[in-house]
């Protein structure tokens, strides 16, 4: 029984989440105040992933990465960087594939919020990143917390996108998800059952944690 | 002294009006600002606190200026010396009590002013507990201490009491009085209660359609500065019987024994001398 599968797609979920964690949080702020026009645009692209098949943005992004186009063959140029049928380009492409499931929640937890919270906070002399690390971000727990958990489990349920993007290479790009569509191909019904299970449960873990922990935290509010 | 000449477009929901407001304020006074909903009184408020720009304007504070659009001055609200306590509180579901007032605190530790205050209010046993676990009036004292942690010249108010019965509206009332002492604060506050305005405010500034169309005390801007020996109701007539003519004012039947050509529905007006009239203490 192989596993590095299974520990390789838990090592993408986590990867991508953190690094959405970093991009996602600022983009969901500025939708949460932005008036500007190009708002409805920025959205639609984001939201994109929720609609299209994976195959869609995978094929895109394969064109993208690849060396015989322009963006792939500057990143290969300059950065020595090549981002198809790798580790760094999954980790990419999950990100833009996860964005909607880090982005809507943050979002929709900030624009939650009062506007006195943070209008409180300018008069009582805190900057706008005082005022957002210490009083708009620990406020939507709940939302963060459902913006992370989203973004993992999405993660590790991809196939479509892995497979154009990153190929079946083992230890490198070979998922869970991949491993078990390889071994039902090949027969091998027990070997995907393992991994389909582990998925399963995994998945069903972690949704269960958030609905429970959110229950909680939304709770806590009310206790001192 | 404060100089306030400004101007902004609202957008209200009965429609756009223009705020234009000149007027000048003493310095540690007492001003009410009073007016139907949507005429600008928040606006004032947020305005001088830094919150919404106006398109014009100027505006000195004790001689500093706070904001001139002219000379594109404009001090961010973390720089203005203000206290704001808001409508619905706006205390900070995260933090403690103890923690929404140490937030507020300048870079120096100064806790001793922390608990004087929470004592000047009666919340010293309060001080670990999370805000949702208030009542709306220890809400509304947390807010207010928690303007005045970093020491301003100037508190600003938006409905303080406005969401609190008649005991705890008292009682903050007389917190309010001691503080406006105490401090030395420059008081503008928001109010649609008659009494509180002539028990608290020195001054009075009538608001309507984004102006300000009667200044001067709460006498002068009411019509109170003379007393008057009679009082005339209004009244709608329900039924006119021979034993007398029944008259709905303020959700009570009157039956008043007065001859005349009365029909059902009729508006009236019933007067009677301030003489007749007798007091009683509510318990």
């Amino acid at each position: 029984m192989d596993y590095q599968p299974l520990l390789l797609t838990f090592k993408l979920a986590l990867v991508t989440t953190m690094c959405l964690l970093a991009v996602g949080i600022p983009l969901a702020a500025w939708l949460a105040k932005s008036k500007s026009r190009f708002k409805p645009v920025a959205e639609a692209v984001i939201s994109l992933p929720i609609v299209l098949p994976p195959s869609v943005i995978g094929f895109y992004l394969l064109l993208a990465f690849s060396p015989n186009y322009h963006f792939g063959q500057l990143l290969e140029s300059v950065f020595d960087i090549r981002l198809v049928f790798s580790f760094p380009g999954l980790v990419l492409s999950s990100m833009l594939y996860s964005l909607p499931f880090m982005v809507q929640p943050v979002q929709a937890g900030l624009q939650s919020l009062p506007a006195s919270l943070q209008e409180a906070s300018q008069t009582l002399g805190k900057s706008s990143a005082q005022t957002f690390f210490r009083v708009l971000l620990p406020n939507i727990k709940p939302a963060l917390l459902t913006g992370i958990v989203l973004t993992f489990a999405h993660t590790i349920g991809e196939f479509g996108l892995v497979l154009m993007i990153g190929g079946n290479i083992p230890g490198v790009t070979k998922v869970a998800s991949i491993a078990i569509y390889e071994q039902v191909e090949s027969l091998n019904f027990a070997e995907a059952h393992v991994y389909a299970a582990v998925l399963l449960a995994i998945s069903f873990i972690i949704l269960l944690t958030v609905y429970t922990v959110n229950k909680r935290l939304v709770k806590s509010r009310w206790v001192s | 002294m404060i100089k306030i000449n400004i101007q902004k477009k609202l957008h209200m929901a009965g429609g756009d009006t223009a705020l234009r407001m000149n007027t000048e304020l003493e310095a540690n006074s007492f001003t009410a600002l009073y007016g139907p909903s949507g005429a600008g009184k928040t606006t004032l408020l947020k305005i001088l606190a830094g919150l919404i720009q106006p398109e014009h304007g100027r505006i000195e504070v004790n001689g500093q200026t706070w904001l001139d659009t002219e000379r594109s001055i404009n001090l961010p609200a973390q720089k203005r010396s203000i206290g704001f306590v808001f409508q619905d509180f706006a205390l900070f579901p995260n933090m403690t009590v103890m923690e929404n007032l140490r937030y507020a605190l300048p870079d120096r530790k100064d806790e001793r002013l922390l608990l004087q205050l929470l004592e000047a209010v009666s919340m010293q046993n309060f001080a670990q507990r999370k805000p949702d676990t208030l009542s709306g009036g220890q809400k509304q004292r947390v807010a207010l201490i928690r303007a005045l942690v970093r020491k301003p010249q100037m508190l600003l108010l938006d409905e303080p009491l406005s969401a609190l019965d008649n005991e705890m509206r008292t009682n903050l009332q007389d917190v309010l009085q001691q503080l406006h002492r105490e401090y030395g604060l420059t008081i503008i506050m928001v109010s649609h209660h008659l009494p509180e305005i002539y028990l608290l405010a020195s001054h009075v500034l009538q608001i309507q359609h984004g102006q300000i169309v009667k200044s001067g005390t709460a006498g002068e801007v009411f019509g109170w500065e003379q007393s008057v020996n009679s009082i005339t109701l209004l009244g709608e007539i329900l039924s006119v019987d021979p034993q007398g003519v029944k008259v709905l004012v303020n959700n009570q039947v009157i039956i008043i024994a007065a001859a005349g050509n009365w029909q059902i529905g009729d508006k009236v007006t019933i007067a009677c001398q301030a003489a007749d009239l007798t007091l009683k203490k509510l318990l």
